[in-house]
């Protein structure tokens, strides 16, 4: 491993962070700039739309089913089992159903899209197109940053239907709690504040999932043990951004709402 | 006692060469996180010429296809390609002049999720040329590179060899008025490199497109001097005994970043440099 002075691995740093944001600086602004490849971001939307649906669905309903579960054991002691339907209704939409999809798209997609455009990127792929005049970033970076924000947003909402049916599982059939009950007090506790942290956190979640594995996936090299080491790198980071986002985004509409 | 000449007549002079020449460098240096790779080098390639560059691995061969495009940027210096000034250009217009300028990658460079047909296609896919005229162009170029029953394949599929000739056929389709060649035959056989040789060959002689030949391979770079193309009966043949070798295909030898040689076959045969000497010998 090579070891880098402490003003080596600053400048680094800094490098890394401008060129990052270039990146998705030129990743948003080539929405609004033709050519727009239609097709290839209908086609990231089933890759990491569609494809994800069962991660989702599962991760959503044993979320949902465990959350009632631990959450029973406490409620009984203060004989509120009836409110199991509130708090998997509020932990689920507010936080851990955006944060919980997102961390698994992270580890689906984040990582596909760094092997893929890495791969492409040692291969010299990405310098034939542009080459032959085709612009890589509005080609592959746009795309998948449009297709992982729009599905994110609704990943997040099956993921969070989902996570309530978990929790009506264990709550009907081993809490032996009311079907209604449980639904009117899951829909009654749920604020407007609380459904806008929940829908807001994944659209920001989804930027950063696709733009963190196209800035690791473009700046791979070295064969491929860079490829497997951006593909690493793109999981680590999307993920620790993603709770770190997920922290100042809540407390910013928690503050404005 | 020779006339001096005004700054405003030499610019005017450069500026009239770099539009008529396909490409012009002009003291171009570049170096790569410290060290100099390419050092105050100028050379110019005339329409219709080829210009095969030789030197040793490392004597950035290579960086000089990639400034030619604009996927590098010099450190110093002025590059006209067509008549246009590269350096100082955006990715959008280098993108527009990119179309008429073809690369064959050291490594084929094919896109490997898509077909033949697609890797082949994709310029014209991308400008949105109607499916028909694609396919007619498609099968034209794959029939130049002879490689017509390959369509539905993909770049995993073919021999390294096979890959090369796709590259060419990816590279020729919209007829680029400059080819770039990064060691196309670098890896090959003997039997197959004749082939890709005889491919460019057969490009410069029956399109005559400018290009630049980069190669590790003297042979390579001598058989474009001493062959032309038989239009009539397909293939490579030498030029006759006592036939004027080909001016119009050149030898450029880089040594430590700069140019040690630009002239002719006969030139590059006859030279007294000693180290010019021992690399072709």
């Amino acid at each position: 491993m090579e070891f880098l002075s402490p003003s080596d691995y600053a400048k680094e740093t800094v490098l890394a962070v401008q060129e990052y944001s270039l990146l998705a600086w030129r990743a948003v602004t080539n929405i609004f700039r033709h050519p727009r490849y239609v097709a290839d971001t209908l086609q990231q939307a089933d890759v990491i739309g569609v494809g994800s649906v069962p991660i989702v669905v599962l991760t959503g309903l044993f979320t949902g089913a465990v959350l009632a579960l631990n959450a029973a054991r406490t409620l009984q002691q203060f004989g509120t089992l009836a409110l199991t339907g509130q708090l998997v209704s509020i932990a689920m939409v507010r936080q851990l159903g955006p944060v919980l999809t997102g961390l698994m798209v992270a580890g689906r997609n984040a990582s596909g899209i760094a092997s893929e455009l890495g791969s492409m990127k040692v291969t010299e792929q990405i310098d034939a197109m542009r080459a032959l005049g085709t612009d890589p970033y509005k080609k592959l970076v746009t795309p998948r940053v449009v297709a992982s924000v729009f599905m994110l947003f609704f990943l997040t909402i099956i993921s969070d239907l989902c996570g309530l049916t978990g929790g009506w599982a264990v709550a009907r059939f081993q809490l032996q709690l009311d079907s209604h009950q449980y639904w009117n007090n899951a829909y009654q506790s749920l604020a407007f504040v609380d459904v806008m942290i929940g829908l807001a956190n994944p659209l920001f979640f989804g930027f950063i999932v696709a733009t963190v594995g196209c800035y690791y996936g473009m700046s791979a090299r070295g064969g491929t043990q860079g490829v497997g080491r951006a593909t690493t790198q793109a999981v680590v980071w999307a993920s620790v951004l993603i709770l770190v986002v997920n922290y100042f985004v809540s407390q910013l509409l928690l503050w404005l709402f | 006692m020779p006339t001096p000449v005004a700054p405003d007549e030499k610019i005017a002079g450069g500026a009239e060469q770099s539009s008529q020449a396909a490409i012009v460098f002009e003291n171009v240096s570049i170096a790569f996180e410290g060290k100099t790779v390419l050092e105050s080098i100028s050379f110019t390639l005339e329409r219709g010429e080829t210009k095969s560059i030789l030197g040793v691995a490392g004597s950035g061969k290579s960086t000089i296809l990639k400034l030619v495009l604009g996927l590098i940027k010099p450190d110093q210096g002025c590059i006209y390609v067509l008549g246009e000034e590269v350096t100082s250009m955006g990715e959008d217009d280098l993108a527009t002049l990119r179309r008429k300028i073809g690369m064959v990658f050291q490594e084929s460079a094919l896109f490997d999720s898509l077909t033949v047909r697609d890797n082949v296609a994709f310029r014209l896919m991308e400008e949105n040329v109607p499916e028909e005229e694609i396919d007619r162009r498609v099968k034209e170029a794959l029939r130049f590179v002879e490689l017509e029953n390959t369509l539905d394949k993909f770049p995993a599929e073919l021999s390294g060899g096979m890959r090369r000739r796709v590259a060419i056929a990816r590279a020729i389709i919209n007829q680029p008025e400059i080819l770039l060649y990064d060691s196309p035959t670098g890896g090959l056989d003997p039997v197959t490199s004749t082939t890709i040789i005889e491919l460019i060959l057969k490009q410069r002689d029956v399109y005559h497109t400018s290009a630049l030949l980069v190669t590790q391979r003297l042979q390579d770079a001598f058989t474009m001097a001493t062959h032309y193309f038989d239009k009539k009966a397909n293939q490579m043949r030498p030029l006759p005994a006592g036939a004027h070798v080909d001016d119009r295909t050149t030898f450029m030898l880089l040594r430590d970043g700069k140019v040690i040689f630009d002239g002719t076959a006969q030139e590059l045969a006859t030279s007294r440099d000693e180290y010019i000497r021992e690399y072709i010998s």
